[in-house]
């Protein structure tokens, strides 16, 4: 019989050695990709990635699309929430509605819109058969950058909100009833139990939430491709396009980087400003 | 406060509540339609003919003629892309399950040093955009001749469901009282055999759907799937490489292909979304 002392790591150990395999060592490989030259320390990668025109609007655009979406989707998500812990019946019906996002890919959601915004799409057959436009009305060309980034906006905020949807759903449910019937009791109307009451309650699930979904913002890649081509540069496409079609690994790298650098030091912001103590646990 | 609520007549609270509960399901509906109307759109499009996709204006409701399907299935690497994708993602499941469901285990019943470094460095794959890993991967798998591979690009996937995986079985098994094991053994099982014969037919169920959620995920995945295959590329991967050359009937083909199976596969999860996948995020 195996030492049962031993039995949790001996359990632990594959996933451990996986992990520690295929999730730390190529970070640590990326790393000196995107910070060598030749087999030493340069910052060559980073230079030929800042010089590049499409650095400056693929960043901006990124950080853009992410300060817009996720606080809309939060909103949105803490809305849908808050009214789907409220219903009764036909509660489980409007939950699985809702969640159906959850199981689309980026790529299909943007293939989604494509079919509603392109010039034949059914977002002009609509507004031609009500007689509100002459004709086809192309809204996704380069020309029109700032409708390009709508798009992409609105198939973002159809896909991804769902995955905050989950989360604060749950965290919701974990939220004793007692301390709404308090707050009824000493007279507080539904909007301040929902801020008095649920929000604090629901920090905990709030940053999981914020900092799943921030990441995965900041790695939209196929929506963007989909609906804008390559008029709307983002960081994860241009890391694409270095590490494929210029088949410049390094650069590629560089971008990774970037966009890990981002990534940490958002989750970090998040993890400082939604703490919890932990008697605030609900 | 109380003032003005006594001035109000008992029957217009009344008509006000009845207001809100409307006001309510009306906004339920909208949102239920916000989801619902572009996945029916998409439909309507991978439903018609080739003609009727690229057609002017478009109808709103499908032709139910098969024309864009059997293209799309019968165009040259779709078939093959999509039995890549299958085969990707069911070994992405029996990975993700294989290394985390154990991991789970441990976490759930046993307390060790160690285990709180384990559950951090599971959280911190959240902080990691993980599909960049792709990039120094791409590098060790031409080396290990695994470049290109399907197994390959299933170890990536592997490292995305992963985490999930292991917090979902954790949360998995917590709920499954240790006093049944321990009742098992007292009669005379092995530790194997109780878990065997007690504890896992009550987890299978969850263990599924933590499946379904890994094979989801996988499925979905476009940024390492590009990068990482050229010759057996998975769905996703091929249509996003073909994206600027293929026909509208193709694209949407492709998109509706590629969100049938994550609703049939939700919809059988759905019981345990919010148990296991919202608690297990927070």
């Amino acid at each position: 019989m195996t030492n049962p002392r031993l039995l949790p790591y001996l359990l632990l150990l594959p996933a451990t050695l996986f992990l520690a395999f295929f999730f730390i060592m190529p970070f640590v490989q990326v790393a000196w990709m995107g910070l060598s030259a030749d087999g030493a320390l340069s910052l060559d990668q980073f230079r030929t990635m800042a010089s590049h025109w499409k650095f400056q609007p693929a960043l901006v655009n990124t950080l853009l699309l992410a300060l817009i979406v996720v606080p809309m989707q939060l909103a949105l998500a803490l809305g849908m929430a808050s009214i789907v812990t409220g219903m009764g019946r036909g509660r489980e019906v409007v939950l699985y509605i809702w969640t159906i996002p959850l199981g689309i890919s980026d790529l299909a959601a943007g293939i989604v819109w494509l079919a509603i915004l392109d010039q034949t799409g059914f977002l002009n057959s609509a507004l031609y058969s009500l007689g509100l436009i002459p004709g086809q009305v192309n809204w996704l060309t380069y020309q029109s950058p700032w409708l390009l980034f709508a798009a992409v906006i609105v198939a973002e905020v159809w896909r991804a909100t769902a995955i905050m949807l989950v989360i604060l759903v749950a965290g919701m449910g974990l939220i004793p009833k007692e301390y709404y019937e308090a707050a009824e009791v000493f007279g507080a109307g539904a909007w301040q139990r929902f801020v008095k009451v649920t929000l604090p309650l629901l920090k905990p699930s709030i940053q999981t939430a914020l900092i799943l979904r921030t990441i995965l913002a900041f790695e939209v890649f196929a929506v963007v491709i989909a609906l804008a081509g390559t008029n709307l540069p983002v960081l994860m496409g241009e890391t694409y396009t270095w590490q494929f079609a210029m088949q410049r690994r390094g650069v590629a790298a560089a971008y990774a980087l970037v966009i890990l650098g981002i990534s940490i030091a958002f989750t970090v912001v998040f993890l400082l400003a939604l703490r919890t103590r932990e008697e605030q646990r609900a | 406060m109380t003032a003005v609520a006594d001035a109000i007549p008992a029957s217009t609270a009344v008509d006000a509540r009845k207001a809100g509960r409307l006001l309510n399901m009306a906004i339920v509906a909208v949102l239920c339609a916000w989801v619902l109307l572009p996945i029916y759109l998409i439909a309507v499009n991978a439903m018609s003919a080739p003609a009727d996709v690229t057609g002017w204006p478009k109808r709103a409701w499908p032709g139910f003629h098969f024309g864009s399907l059997s293209f799309f299935i019968n165009y040259a690497g779709v078939a093959r892309a999509m039995l890549n994708s299958v085969l990707v993602a069911a070994l992405t499941m029996i990975f993700a399950i294989g290394l985390g469901a154990p991991a789970g285990y441990a976490l759930a019943r046993f307390r060790f040093p160690g285990k709180e470094p384990f559950r951090l460095l599971v959280l911190m794959t959240r902080a990691f955009p993980l599909p960049l890993l792709a990039l120094p991967l791409a590098v060790l798998f031409i080396r290990t001749g695994l470049d290109d591979s399907i197994i390959g690009l299933a170890l990536v996937h592997t490292v995305l469901a992963l985490p999930f995986a292991v917090l979902i079985t954790y949360a998995l098994f917590m709920g499954i009282p240790r006093e049944l094991e321990e009742a098992a053994w007292t009669l005379g099982c092995t530790r194997v055999q109780a878990f065997r014969k007690v504890v896992l037919p009550l987890a299978l169920p969850g263990i599924a759907a933590s499946g379904v959620f890994a094979f989801v995920t996988s499925w979905n995945e476009v940024f390492a799937a590009a990068v990482l295959t050229v010759q057996n590329r998975t769905l996703t991967a091929f249509l996003i490489q073909s994206l600027n050359i293929s026909p509208l009937p193709l694209k949407f083909a492709g998109g509706a292909v590629l969100i049938l199976p994550a609703l049939i596969f939700l919809f059988a999860v759905r019981r345990y979304l919010f148990s296991l996948w919202g608690i297990a995020n927070r």
